[in-house]
C-alpha cells in the first residue's frame, strides 16, 4: 500500500480572521459546512485521522479561537462559546461518522477478499450406518418396551434341555424334525430359536414376567429364503390372568404399529409343542394374499411347570417372529442373503 | 398331503364353494398350502366320436376325419395322431376353444383353436391327446375315452377336471388328519353336519380256507393289534378302476397294480397303512418281533439295510419280511404274477416306529402316519374295506381273519377333566357350555358333565389329547380364533428395567458417529481362518458336528474370523476404505463344558481416516483406532482409569497393539493385524479391536459423583522434557500425578517430537499441568514447589532432562 499524503489541503475552507471577536455566526456556520464537506471527501483512514488534528488539534484555527475565549467578557464568552461549541461538535461528529463509514467499507472489502466457494465438499468423515436387522430390532423393541417388556438375552450354544426338553420337545418328538439343528455333541447345540432365553428367565423370576428376547438363531438350511443363521425376536408374558384374547390384542396392535398402517390380521390355529392353543399370524398383503408373519400361543402348562411356575395359578403367552422376515417386508427386500453379505453398498442405505 | 375335494365331498358335503371350504380348513388349523384344479383352465373341448378316417391326399402322416360332437353336421378335422380309428371317442377342441399353453407370455391364457387348412384340406377343430388338455400322456396320440362317454359333453365335466386338489399342511400333532376320513371329520364338525361313511361289508364271515400262517407277536407293546387275512386266486388281468386310479393320482400317489393300489386307496381313504404280502413267498409262521442285531433285509425299493435291534420287523421262518410300519421287503412283495396274498392291517406303537425310518433315509406314507399315531380301532375296518374292494372287483375269495390283540397294551385314553371356567381363563371369552359340548362330542370325545367340569374321554384316533389345555385348544379352533375378541393386556410399569440393550445401542451409535458401518456376520467360520487367527489365550476351536459347509464349520473365537472375510468381500468390489463393527458372542474355551460365550463388540478398519477428498487425508494409525475405541467407552470413564499394556496376541502387530484395562479390569484388545496375517488374507494394513461388553455395561451404569466447579482460578504450568523413547507416556503421567499433589486437576501431553535437536533414542515431550484449589487461590510459591517436585521426580526416576521452555 502506498502511503497517502499526510495532510489534507484546507484551502477549501473559508479564510477567516484568527481573532475571535472579528467573527460572526454566519461565518462560523459556513466554516462548519465547509469542514463537513471536506471531511466527507476523505476516503482514507489515516488522512481522516490527520484531518482531525488539522481541524481540531492544538494548531487548528478552531483551537486558536477557543484559546481567546478567556479574553472575552461574559456576554461574548457565552455567545462565542456557544458558536464555537457548535462548530466543534459538528466537525467532530462528521469526523466520527466518516471514520465509521471508512471502517465499514474497509471491513467489507476485507470480507469480500475472503470469499470462498461454499459449494466445495465438507471436510472429514461421514457417519456410518446401523445394520437393517438392528434397525428393525430397535423398531420392534420400541413397541414392546413401551408396553412394559424387558429385553433379555442368553447363550447361543445351548444345551438340548433348554432348546428342546424344557420346551416340551422330547427327543422322539416329530417337531424336532421341524428344526434343522446344528449339534456339537449329543447334548450341546446351537439354539434353533430364542425360546431358551424364555426358559432361563422363567427359572430365575417369579411372575409377572414380560420379556422380549431378540437374538441370533441357527438352522442347518441355506438357500434364497433360508440362512444358517438369522434373527428372531420372541416375547413372553406370564401373569395370573393372561389370555388368548390379550395375545390377539397385543400382537394385532404391534403389527399395526410396526407397519404403521391399518392391517387385516388373522390368527390361524397351528401347532407348537411349547404353546397351546397355538396360532400362526397372517397379514393380508396389498395383493390380497395372506402372508405368514409370526407364530404365537398360550404357554404350554408343561413348560411353565418345567420352569417351576405354578401352571394352575399362572397363564402366559409367547410369540416369535423372524427379524429378517420383517425387515424384508418393511424395506421390500427379496433376498435374505443380502443381510449377511455385508456389502457396504447395501448397508449404507440404512440409518 | 394332497386330497381331492370331490372325494371329501363324498363323505361330507357342506353348502359352500371350494374357496370357502379351503378357508374353513385353514382356519381350523389344517392350512391349505395350495389349491388347484386337476387340469389348468381351458374351454371349448367336448367328447367326440370319430365316424370316418381317410388318408390325407397330400400328406402321408395326416388323416382326414369326420367327428361327431352331437351337432347337426359332423366336423371335418385333419389329424396326425397315429392311433386315430373309426369309432373311437376322444376329446375334440372345437373352433374357438382355448387350450392351456406353457407360453403365457403375452398375457394370453392359452392358444386358441381356429378354422384351418392343412395342405389343401379344411380342418375345423382339433382331436386332442392328454397333454393338450393338461393331463399326463401315457401314449403318443389321442386320449381314448371310454365307449360310453356321452358325445358332446364338456370334457372338463366328463373327466372331472374342475375338481380341486387341496394340498394340506398337517402339523405333527394331527396324525388323525392324514386321510379323507380325518379331514372329512373336521369338515363335519366345523359345519355341524353328519359324515357319510362308505358302505363297508363285514369281512369276518369269509372262510375260504387256505393254509394261513399262524401269527405270533413277541413285541406285544410295539404291536398290540395285528390282523392278517388272505385272499386267493386273484384274477390279475383286472386293471385298477379309473375312479380309483384318479383318486390315487390326485392324492399324489402313483398307480402301480390293482392290489397295491387298493392298499394305497384305503390308506388315503381311512388313514390305515396296509401291507400285502405274496402269500406264496411266506415260509412257516408270521412273527412280529424286534429285529436281531445285524439282521438285514432288502426292502421294496431294493435298498438292503442292516438292522440294529430296536426296529420292529414282520418275519417268517426265513427271516424279516418287512420293516413294520415303514416298508415291505422285496422277498414277499406283490408282483404282477402274484395271485395269492396275505393282507396285513395292524396297530404299531408310535414309539416303536419313530425315528427308525429316518435312520435308513426312508420316509414312507406308512411311517409318516405310524410315527404320528394311527387310530388303534381302525385296523379291522380298514382290512374289511380292502378285502371288499379286492374281492368285489376280482371275484376272488378271502379267508378267515387271523389276529393277535392285547387290549392292555393299546394306548390308554384316560378321561381329561376340564373345569368349565378354565376355558374362559385361558381364551378370555365365555363360550356357551352347549357349544363346547357339541364341539368335543363331534370331534369324537365321550363327554360327561360332572359338577363344574366336563369329563372328556378322547377318541382312539387322537394321540395329542392328554391335558385340559388340549381340549381348550380344540374348543377354541373350532369355535374360531376369529370369534375370539382382541383386548389389550393391563399396563405394567416398573423401574426394574434392564437397560443392556439400550446401553449397547448407545455404543453402536458412538461407532456410527465415527464412520463405522454395522456388519452382521455368521457366528461360525472357517477352521483355516480360525487357525490363522490363533492364540493360546483363545483355547480350542469348537467345531460343529454337522456344519452346513466346511467354511462355516467352527465357532468363532473372535469376531474377526467372520468380519475379516466381509472386509475382503468389499475390497474385492472396488471399496478402498472399509470400517465395520459388529456385536455378537465370541466362543472361547478348551471344551464345550468350559466354553465361555462373551458378548463382544469388534471393530475392523482399512484405508485412510477419511474417504478420498480434496483435503489432506492420511492412512489410519494406532492412535485413530484408540480414539474410536475411547469414543465408545461410557462417558463417565475418565482417562485416569484407563490403562494400556502391550498385547501379546499372536495375530496382532507386536509393536502396535494393546490390551485395554479399565480400573485394572481387562476389557479387550486393539491394534494392527499382524502384517503376516494380513498378507495371508490378502489384506492391506488392517486395524482391529475387540472389547467385552459386560464390563463396559457395568461402567456405563455407574452413578458418577458430581462436583461443582471451583470458584478459584486455575494455574497452568508447562513442562518440556527430553526422555528415553522406551519410557511410556502412561508411566510418565503416573509419575507426574504422584509428584504433583492432590490439587493437580488436569494433565495432558501437548507436544511430542523426535528428530532434529533430539538425541537418537530419545523424544521430547511437553506437558500441560493444571492446578486448582477448592478453598483458595493458589500462590505462585505453592505452584512452583509442585512444579519443582514434578521435575525432580521425572529427573530422578526417569532420567528426564528439562528443556528450556
Amino acid at each position: 500500500m502506498t502511503t497517502p499524503a499526510a495532510t489534507t489541503d484546507l484551502s477549501a475552507l473559508p479564510t477567516l480572521s484568527s481573532e475571535i471577536n472579528e467573527l460572526n455566526e454566519t461565518q462560523l456556520i459556513e466554516f462548519a459546512n465547509a469542514a463537513e464537506t471536506l471531511i466527507l471527501q476523505v476516503n482514507d483512514a489515516r488522512l481522516l485521522q490527520d484531518l482531525r488534528v488539522q481541524l481540531t488539534g492544538k494548531k487548528s484555527a478552531l483551537t486558536g479561537w477557543s484559546k481567546q475565549m478567556g479574553k472575552l467578557d461574559a456576554d461574548d464568552k457565552k455567545t462565542y462559546g456557544g458558536w464555537l461549541h457548535q462548530v466543534r461538535s459538528r466537525i467532530q461528529e462528521a469526523l466520527t461518522a466518516q471514520q465509521q463509514q471508512l471502517e465499514v467499507a474497509a471491513l467489507n472489502a476485507k470480507l469480500a477478499s475472503e470469499s470462498i466457494d461454499i459449494t466445495l465438499p465438507a471436510r472429514g468423515g461421514q457417519k456410518g450406518h446401523l445394520h437393517p436387522v438392528t434397525m428393525i430390532t430397535q423398531r420392534m423393541q420400541q413397541y414392546f418396551v413401551q408396553a412394559g417388556f424387558n429385553v433379555a438375552t442368553g447363550p447361543e450354544v445351548e444345551s438340548d434341555y433348554y432348546n428342546f426338553e424344557a420346551l416340551n420337545i422330547p427327543s422322539h418328538h416329530p417337531a424336532r424334525a421341524m428344526h434343522d439343528t446344528f449339534y456339537f455333541d449329543a447334548h450341546y447345540l446351537l439354539r434353533t430359536h430364542t425360546s431358551p432365553v424364555q426358559i432361563r428367565t422363567m427359572e430365575k423370576n417369579e411372575p409377572p414376567i414380560r420379556i422380549i428376547c431378540p437374538g441370533r438363531v441357527y438352522r442347518n438350511d441355506s438357500d434364497q429364503t433360508h440362512s444358517p443363521m438369522f434373527h428372531q425376536l420372541e416375547g413372553l408374558m406370564v401373569t395370573e390372568s393372561s389370555t388368548f384374547a390379550e395375545l390377539k390384542g397385543l400382537i394385532s396392535e404391534f403389527l399395526e404399529a410396526f407397519f404403521a398402517k391399518e392391517l387385516t390380521v388373522r390368527f390361524r390355529p397351528s401347532f407348537f409343542p411349547f404353546t397351546e392353543p397355538s396360532a400362526e399370524v397372517d397379514i393380508l398383503d396389498d395383493n390380497g394374499k395372506w402372508l405368514e408373519v409370526m407364530g404365537c400361543g398360550m404357554v404350554h402348562p408343561q413348560v411353565l411347570t418345567n420352569c417351576g411356575i405354578d401352571a394352575e395359578k399362572y397363564t402366559g403367552f409367547a410369540f416369535g417372529m423372524g427379524i429378517e422376515r420383517f425387515a424384508m417386508l418393511y424395506y421390500g427386500i427379496d433376498d435374505l442373503r443380502l443381510f449377511f453379505q455385508n456389502d457396504v453398498r447395501f448397508l449404507k442405505q440404512f440409518g | 398331503m394332497k386330497i381331492s375335494e370331490q372325494w371329501l365331498r363324498q363323505w361330507v358335503n357342506p353348502n359352500n364353494t371350494s374357496e370357502q371350504l379351503a378357508e374353513q380348513l385353514t382356519m381350523a388349523g389344517l392350512e391349505i398350502d395350495d389349491r388347484y384344479a386337476v387340469a389348468r383352465a381351458f374351454s371349448g373341448v367336448v367328447v367326440g366320436e370319430v365316424i370316418s378316417v381317410e388318408q390325407h391326399p397330400d400328406a402321408d402322416k395326416l388323416r382326414v376325419t369326420q367327428v361327431n360332437i352331437g351337432a347337426a353336421e359332423p366336423l371335418q378335422i385333419v389329424c396326425g395322431a397315429p392311433n386315430v380309428t373309426v369309432g373311437m371317442k376322444a376329446p375334440v377342441a372345437t373352433v374357438g376353444a382355448v387350450l392351456p399353453s406353457d407360453d403365457v407370455s403375452n398375457g394370453k391364457a392359452g392358444f386358441q383353436i381356429k378354422n384351418g387348412n392343412l395342405r389343401g384340406i379344411d380342418s375345423n377343430g382339433m382331436l386332442c391327446g392328454a397333454s393338450e388338455i393338461d393331463l399326463t400322456d401315457s401314449i403318443d396320440g389321442l386320449l381314448e375315452l371310454p365307449a360310453d362317454a356321452p358325445i358332446g359333453m364338456d370334457i372338463r365335466e366328463y373327466l372331472g377336471l374342475d375338481n380341486q386338489i387341496l394340498d394340506i399342511s398337517i402339523t405333527p400333532n394331527r396324525g388323525d388328519c392324514f386321510s379323507v376320513r380325518g379331514i372329512a371329520r373336521e369338515i363335519s364338525v366345523i359345519n355341524d353336519l353328519p359324515m357319510q361313511m362308505p358302505n363297508i361289508p363285514d369281512n369276518s364271515q369269509f372262510t375260504h380256507n387256505e393254509a394261513m400262517p399262524a401269527v405270533t407277536v413277541s413285541a406285544i407293546e410295539a404291536c398290540p393289534r395285528y390282523l392278517l387275512q388272505s385272499i386267493s386266486n386273484i384274477d390279475r388281468s383286472i386293471d385298477t378302476p379309473k375312479w380309483m386310479q384318479d383318486a390315487l393320482v390326485q392324492s399324489g400317489l402313483r398307480s402301480h397294480n390293482f392290489l397295491v393300489d387298493v392298499t394305497n386307496y384305503v390308506l388315503m381313504e381311512l388313514g390305515q397303512p396296509l401291507h400285502a404280502f405274496d402269500a406264496d413267498t411266506i415260509t412257516g409262521d408270521i412273527v412280529v418281533r424286534l429285529a436281531q442285531p445285524a439282521e438285514s433285509i432288502t426292502l421294496l425299493n431294493e435298498q438292503t439295510i442292516t438292522l440294529t435291534g430296536d426296529e420292529l420287523v414282520i418275519a417268517d421262518d426265513k427271516g424279516a419280511l418287512a420293516l413294520a410300519g415303514i416298508m415291505g421287503g422285496q422277498r414277499s412283495s406283490v408282483t404282477d404274477s402274484t395271485t395269492n396274498i396275505v393282507l396285513e392291517s395292524a396297530f404299531f406303537n408310535q414309539l416303536a416306529i419313530a425315528a427308525r425310518a429316518r435312520r435308513f433315509g426312508l420316509h414312507t406314507d406308512a411311517s409318516q402316519r405310524f410315527e404320528r399315531g394311527v387310530d388303534f380301532e381302525l385296523p379291522e375296518l380298514a382290512l374289511a374295506r380292502a378285502v371288499d374292494l379286492i374281492t368285489s372287483v376280482t371275484g376272488s375269495q378271502a379267508g378267515q381273519i387271523v389276529k393277535s390283540e392285547s387290549g392292555d397294551h393299546l394306548p390308554a385314553r384316560a378321561p381329561i377333566t376340564l373345569p368349565i371356567t378354565k376355558v374362559r381363563d385361558v381364551i378370555g371369552i365365555e363360550i356357551e357350555l352347549a357349544v363346547m359340548v357339541r364341539i368335543l362330542t363331534q370331534l369324537g370325545f365321550e363327554v360327561e358333565q360332572q359338577a363344574d367340569s366336563l369329563i372328556c374321554k378322547p377318541p382312539s384316533y387322537r394321540f395329542d389329547m392328554s391335558i385340559k389345555e388340549d381340549l381348550i385348544e380344540e374348543i377354541a379352533r373350532i369355535y374360531g380364533y376369529d370369534n375370539i375378541p382382541s383386548v389389550l393386556p393391563h399396563l405394567q410399569v416398573s423401574m426394574d428395567y434392564d437397560d443392556t440393550a439400550d446401553l449397547t445401542h448407545e455404543m453402536k451409535l458412538a461407532l456410527v458417529d465415527n464412520g463405522y458401518m454395522e456388519a452382521i456376520s455368521f457366528s461360525f467360520s472357517d477352521a483355516k481362518l480360525e487357525a490363522l487367527l490363533d492364540d493360546k489365550a483363545l483355547g480350542e476351536v469348537l467345531a460343529l458336528a454337522n456344519p452346513i459347509s466346511s467354511d462355516l464349520a467352527v465357532m468363532r473365537r473372535t469376531l474377526l474370523s467372520s468380519l475379516l472375510p466381509c472386509v475382503q468381500y468389499n475390497l474385492n468390489r472396488q471399496q478402498s476404505r472399509v470400517r465395520f463393527f459388529e456385536t455378537g458372542l465370541s466362543f472361547v474355551g478348551h471344551s464345550i463344558s468350559d466354553l465361555v460365550q462373551t458378548p463382544s463388540i469388534a471393530l475392523v478398519a482399512v484405508g485412510n481416516i477419511w474417504d478420498e477428498q480434496a483435503y489432506q487425508n492420511r492412512a489410519l494409525d494406532f492412535y485413530d483406532l484408540k480414539h474410536d475405541i475411547e469414543q465408545l467407552l461410557p462417558a463417565q470413564i475418565d482417562s485416569t482409569r484407563i490403562r494400556y499394556e502391550r498385547s501379546e496376541l499372536a495375530f496382532l502387530h507386536p509393536g502396535q497393539s494393546a490390551k485395554l484395562y479399565i480400573d485394572d479390569e481387562y476389557v479387550g484388545w486393539l491394534g494392527q493385524l499382524h502384517p503376516n496375517t494380513a498378507k495371508q488374507l490378502d489384506l492391506p494394513a488392517t486395524w482391529v479391536a475387540q472389547l467385552s461388553l459386560a464390563p463396559l455395561l457395568t461402567l456405563a451404569r455407574e452413578q458418577k459423583a458430581i462436583t461443582t466447579p471451583s470458584k478459584f482460578p486455575q494455574v497452568r504450568r508447562d513442562i518440556a522434557i527430553l526422555i528415553d523413547s522406551d519410557i511410556s507416556l502412561q508411566t510418565l503421567e503416573s509419575t507426574i500425578r504422584a509428584a504433583a499433589g492432590k490439587l493437580l486437576t488436569d494433565l495432558w501431553l501437548f507436544d511430542v517430537y523426535q528428530g532434529d535437536n533430539v538425541p537418537t533414542g530419545q523424544r521430547s515431550l511437553a506437558f500441560a499441568l493444571v492446578w486448582q484449589d477448592r478453598l483458595q487461590t493458589l500462590s505462585d510459591e505453592a505452584v512452583k514447589t509442585a512444579t519443582d517436585k514434578v521435575v525432580q521426580a521425572l529427573t530422578e526416576q526417569h532420567a528426564a532432562k528439562l528443556r528450556d521452555s
